[in-house]
């Protein structure tokens, strides 16, 4: 059954058509890649996913709901979570406190509970507080609970987001070039890890990457897209022989 | 009806002319510091009561109105210009990279010590602005203006279009506009940027110094406290054209200034102008979050 | 209830005792406890802006046009609807139905705040700030420009003492919560916040909701002291009061807000012996910090007392291996 239904996508940024006649199906539990050179529109689709902008056409379907026109907030809750191309922590806020922020929408306590402290509060923010430290536990960042987000080393920022990502119970997780910036030993670990984490967590995971050696070795469909078109969908060792692609990657004179 | 709302636009037009140079003085700054001067309206309130001294000065010296006129506003452009200057390089630049906050609220503590300094030393009594200008009236048929009338709007409006040309044409101009862009790439690419900002403040202060010379000899009458009003008034138009866009400041001058001039003969008292003018600024701002002609900036995520 | 609440439940009711106790004797002189009562209605102001300007990270510049309207709503309730009867009775009624009026206007300027921010925002609540002082001088059944008397003081130290601690009480809870750490995230970066699950529209009613309640309840507080209001009490540079405390004592701080309200308040008794110039050597000094120390006197720390128990860094209950900011 799939989960994400993306259909006839198109997004345009003034005159400019950034993202033209998306279509994508990601099945439940899948690993799904999305390529492409430098301005092809991948962020461009996350943020129609994700609601930071509102798709000049098309239609994008979550879990049977419609997520076109909702807030993003609200989309998260249905269980989508991202992280960004550059990371964007609260970085004043401590890493427990960025880890408890996607727990928001599943407090199940009102204002009244918050300002007279009642039992019901009580009781949600410890288990809200011991579901995050479990979570950095499992990222091995315990240590650095009550530090401010911003005075860990880049690695940790890094693993802190997808924590925070994960932290609102997501079923598909959007990765934004999770690799960027990372030596090839900690590409192996990131690796390991996004292994981990779909069957840990049971999670969809659709990513959007530059570095061929992550997407060939985790993906099991790629989508490429080039100038917001999409020019070919299919299993890695197909893609990596299109000649679209290595056209869109190469340059004219290879094909 | 006709002739009455005729003359209410011709006052309209002068009295915009004057928030228009007040405007620039705000755009400018925010412009290329991204910092709301609070502080210029009671820049404009000095220029006045610089304008005045000068104006009594020349007077006693003897020299002819139309003489001490171009040298009043010579010598209130300029010092309301080092004024400016000297309080860019004394309170503002320290906090260029601090919090904004802290600079907005610098700021606000410079206009309240004008303010105050002024009633301190020269007390609370208002000042008579000498006539500077022969003050003829024309009759157009039933319309009548005065001769300072018409001057102030010439005046005005030749002040900003020399302007324009500066920020659209000279080099000084175009480094403005690359510090407003961006600080750090100017810098990079050779632009002297303290220098600039300080250019900036120099003609935006000048250019409302012109306007409290101008504006003293319409309404001669010269306060501690008067730029706060205007000064609220000239920023509204500045915001409601665009904060940081130079023309956006004069339409947004001159639209302001005709709510104000027709607010008392729609409504029962001139009293709620600044109900209508403030009104009418948060309407553009809920329609168009940037003002008439400001740029929309896009968000990166 | 833990030792901690107890000792603080028999604080509480100690300075309750003490403001009666002080009020009654006749100890301190009618003066210095009008400074009193204006250092807690300060408090109240200053604190309730904290959250919007310091814990939420907007920049409002409107406040006193909250005030104002729990000032004329207090005012009109006492005395041209119960005509100064039942004072004591009806007036703690007044000042929350003034909390409720001020809130319920704070949509003007948490609509906007959807869609604008930074400057433009500040704009909108500058502007908000005007037309009700705008308003005000035109409704001549309220004495229009002149203004609006006639009430008795029906504030005492007793209750804005209480009102001070229910503003803290209420501002620390709502901190130390999930609503508190979504405001944080808001100020930090709006669109990350949304994005993961924040519902910021709603957090950012909520924070203009409290707010605007408590700018409301100082305004009727503050009229009641006074026993007259006009429109000009309440225009901008009231609200530029109450920013400059916020600043003062430091953003995201409610201890800060606390000492920034009272530090200001009573050093601008102290300057009144310079007449005019008070005016002259108060912004200066306003400059000075603003260049020394742009943070405020508390900069963005807290005083410990004031963070709930459970929100405590214990490096002993954490383990050893606990990293702490000051490393």
């Amino acid at each position: 059954m799939s989960l994400l239904q993306i259909e006839g996508l198109t997004h345009f940024f003034g005159g400019l058509k950034a993202v033209s006649d998306f279509n994508l199906e990601l099945a439940n539990g899948e690993v799904v890649g999305l390529i492409g050179p430098n301005g092809a529109g991948k962020t461009t689709v996350f943020n129609l996913i994700t609601g930071v902008y509102k798709p000049s056409r098309g239609r994008i379907r979550f879990d049977g709901h419609d997520l076109v026109g909702l807030q993003s907030c609200q989309i998260i809750s249905m269980g989508i979570a991202r992280t960004f191309q550059t990371i964007r922590l609260f970085r004043d806020l401590t890493v427990l406190d960025n880890v408890r922020l996607g727990h928001f929408a599943q407090a199940r306590y009102g204002i009244r509970d918050a300002l007279m402290r009642s039992a019901k509060f009580r009781d949600e923010e410890k288990r809200i507080k011991d579901k995050a430290l479990e979570l950095l536990e499992a990222f091995n960042l315990t240590r650095y609970a009550y530090v401010p987000a911003k005075a860990l080393p880049y690695g940790e920022q890094r693993r802190l987001e997808i924590a925070r990502a994960l932290s609102s119970n997501p079923k598909l997780l959007l990765l934004d070039e999770p690799a960027a910036g990372m030596n090839p030993r900690e590409i192996d670990e990131l690796l390991e890890r996004i292994a981990w984490l779909k069957d840990e967590f049971h999670l969809t995971i659709f990513l959007i990457e530059h570095q061929m050696r992550v997407v060939m070795g985790i993906c099991e469909r790629i989508a490429v897209l080039d100038f917001g078109e999409t020019i070919a969908v299919g299993a890695p060792l197909e893609i990596q022989t299109d000649p679209r692609v290595l056209e869109a990657y190469l340059g004219k004179e290879v094909s | 009806m006709i002739i009455l709302l005729l003359q209410q636009m011709l006052n309209g037009l002068q009295l915009g002319s004057v928030y228009a140079l007040i405007a620039l003085g705000y755009t400018m700054v925010y412009g290329i510091l991204r910092l709301i001067n609070f502080a210029h309206g009671d820049i404009f309130m000095i220029s006045c009561y610089f304008g005045f001294f000068a104006a009594c000065a020349f007077l006693s010296k003897g020299l002819p109105t139309w003489l001490a006129f171009i040298a009043t506003m010579m010598v209130s452009m300029l010092l309301t210009a080092l004024v400016a200057v000297l309080i860019e390089r004394v309170a503002y630049k320290p906090l260029r990279y601090a919090p904004k906050v802290s600079a907005v609220i610098t700021a606000l503590g410079i206009g309240l010590f004008l303010e105050n300094f002024t009633l301190a030393t020269l007390g609370p009594t208002p000042r008579g602005m000498p006539a500077l200008l022969p003050n003829v009236n024309y009759r157009l048929g039933p319309l009548s203006m005065s001769s300072v009338q018409i001057l102030i709007i010439i005046i005005s409006i030749v002040l900003m279009f020399l302007l324009d040309r500066v920020v659209q044409k000279t080099m000084t101009g175009m480094a403005m506009r690359a510090v407003s862009y961006d600080k750090t790439t100017a810098s990079v690419m050779g632009v002297p940027v303290d220098k600039i900002i300080s250019i900036t403040f120099a003609i935006g202060s000048a250019v409302a110094g012109a306007g409290g010379v101008l504006y003293s000899l319409a309404y001669p009458i010269i306060n501690p406290y008067m730029g706060v009003r205007i000064g609220w008034w000239a920023f509204i138009a500045a915001v409601i054209g665009g904060i940081g866009n130079v023309r956006g400041a004069m339409l947004g001058a001159y639209i302001l200034a005709f709510v104000e001039v027709f607010t008392p003969m729609v409504l029962p008292s001139s009293t709620y102008r600044d109900f209508v003018a403030f009104t009418v600024l948060l309407i553009v701002l809920v329609v168009r979050p940037t003002g008439l002609m400001g740029r929309v900036t896009a968000q990166k995520v | 209830m833990g030792p901690k609440s107890r000792i603080t439940l028999v604080l509480v009711l100690l300075g309750f005792a003490l403001c009666i106790f002080i009020e009654r004797s006749g100890l301190l002189s009618a003066y210095i406890l009008q400074i009193s009562m204006y250092v807690g209605i300060n408090i109240i102001l200053t604190l309730s802006l904290n959250l919007v300007n310091g814990y939420m990270g907007e920049f409002s510049v409107g406040h006193a046009g909250f005030m104002a309207i729990g000032a004329y709503v207090s005012s009109i309730i006492t005395v041209r609807v119960f005509h100064n009867q039942m004072g004591p009775l009806v007036f703690p009624l007044a000042v929350i139905v003034a909390g409720i009026v001020a809130a319920a206007t704070s949509f003007v300027v948490a609509f906007p705040s959807f869609r604008t921010r930074g400057d433009y925002l500040a704009i909108v609540t500058l502007a908000f700030n005007m037309i009700v002082k705008s308003v005000l001088e035109n409704i001549d059944a309220l004495g229009g420009p002149r203004g609006f008397m006639g009430m008795s003081r029906l504030t005492n130290l007793a209750n804005v003492y209480a009102w001070c601690l229910i503003t803290i009480y209420v501002v620390r809870n709502f901190v130390y919560s999930n609503f508190g750490r979504a405001v944080l995230s808001i100020r930090e970066d709006e669109v990350a916040s949304n994005l993961v699950s924040v519902n910021t529209r709603q957090m950012k009613i909520m924070v203009f909701l409290i707010a605007s309640f408590f700018a409301g309840v100082a305004g009727g507080l503050f009229a009641h002291v006074m026993q007259f209001i006009n429109p000009r009490s309440f225009a901008i540079q009231k609200s530029t009061d109450i920013l400059v405390m916020v600043y003062l004592g430091g953003i995201g701080s409610i201890f800060g807000s606390v000492l920034g309200a009272t530090v200001y308040t009573v050093l601008l008794e102290l300057l009144r012996p310079l007449g005019v110039w008070r005016w002259v050597v108060g912004p200066i000094m306003l400059v000075v910090l603003m260049i020394c120390r742009p943070t405020g006197i508390m900069g963005l720390k807290e005083l410990s007392g004031l963070i709930p128990r459970e929100e405590q860094v214990l490096k002993e209950k954490e383990g050893a291996d606990v990293v702490t900011a000051s490393d």
